[in-house]
């Protein structure tokens, strides 16, 4: 599985009341793969591994969004495809520090990976690493 | 001008309220300042950290107090 860290960007990381949170965005593109990689950040989030962000509101620059994107501890975007639009976005908005998962990497294809159960927990499992390496 | 403060109340929500009025004085810009501790109403800005500011509604701080400086460029 390939990585592609990006380690230049500092994020501020102090908060109080509530934690840093620790961020998956997934590009929940219209594809096959799209959908998985959506269901993996939900699994990821019903799982209380991190919570899911709206990759809608980093694209639209919305400032309550880029900011708790800014203040997070951790991010990770899973795309499901080799286009990369959820890696792409938040690159657009100037994070660099993030782990990137790639669907594609796995083994899934677009047009022939319809949404299983044991592809979500395949794919989770393959992301959840990349929250615990980050620093 | 409207603003916001976002926090459900700990010491350092408290702090960043305090630096908020302590600025807004000091500029002497015309200033509404409400402080929100409801969660729903915090998620509704799409913040998930805490303190935040928000002016005019725009977020302008997530996780962290905001220095009176900051407070201060933001109200010009």
């Amino acid at each position: 599985m390939a990585k592609h860290w990006r380690q230049t960007h500092v994020r501020e990381k102090s908060s109080c009341c509530s934690a840093a949170p620790k961020l998956v965005f997934a590009c929940s593109g219209g594809a096959d793969v799209g959908a998985l990689a959506d269901q993996v950040a939900r699994k990821l989030t019903a799982d209380g591994v991190a919570k899911m962000f709206c990759l809608a509101g980093i694209g639209g620059r919305v400032s309550g969004i880029l900011k708790t994107t800014e203040a997070a501890s951790k991010i990770v975007a899973i795309d499901g495809c080799p286009l990369n639009c959820a890696r792409k976005s938040l690159e657009e908005a100037g994070f660099t520090d993030f782990g990137h998962v790639q669907l594609a990497d796995l083994g899934y294809k677009k047009g022939e990976s319809p949404v299983t159960e044991e592809r979500v927990l395949t794919a989770a499992m393959a992301t959840v690493p990349h929250f615990a390496n980050l620093s | 001008m409207e603003i916001k403060v976002l926090g459900p109340g700990c010491a350092k929500c408290k702090e960043a309220e305090k630096i908020v009025l302590e600025a807004v004085k000091e500029s002497g810009v015309a200033a509404t300042v409400e402080k929100i501790a409801d969660f729903q109403q915090i998620a509704s800005f799409g913040v998930f950290s805490t303190p935040a500011v928000v002016i005019d509604g725009e977020v302008k701080v997530v996780g962290k107090v905001p220095s009176k400086g900051d407070v201060l460029s933001w109200l010009q």
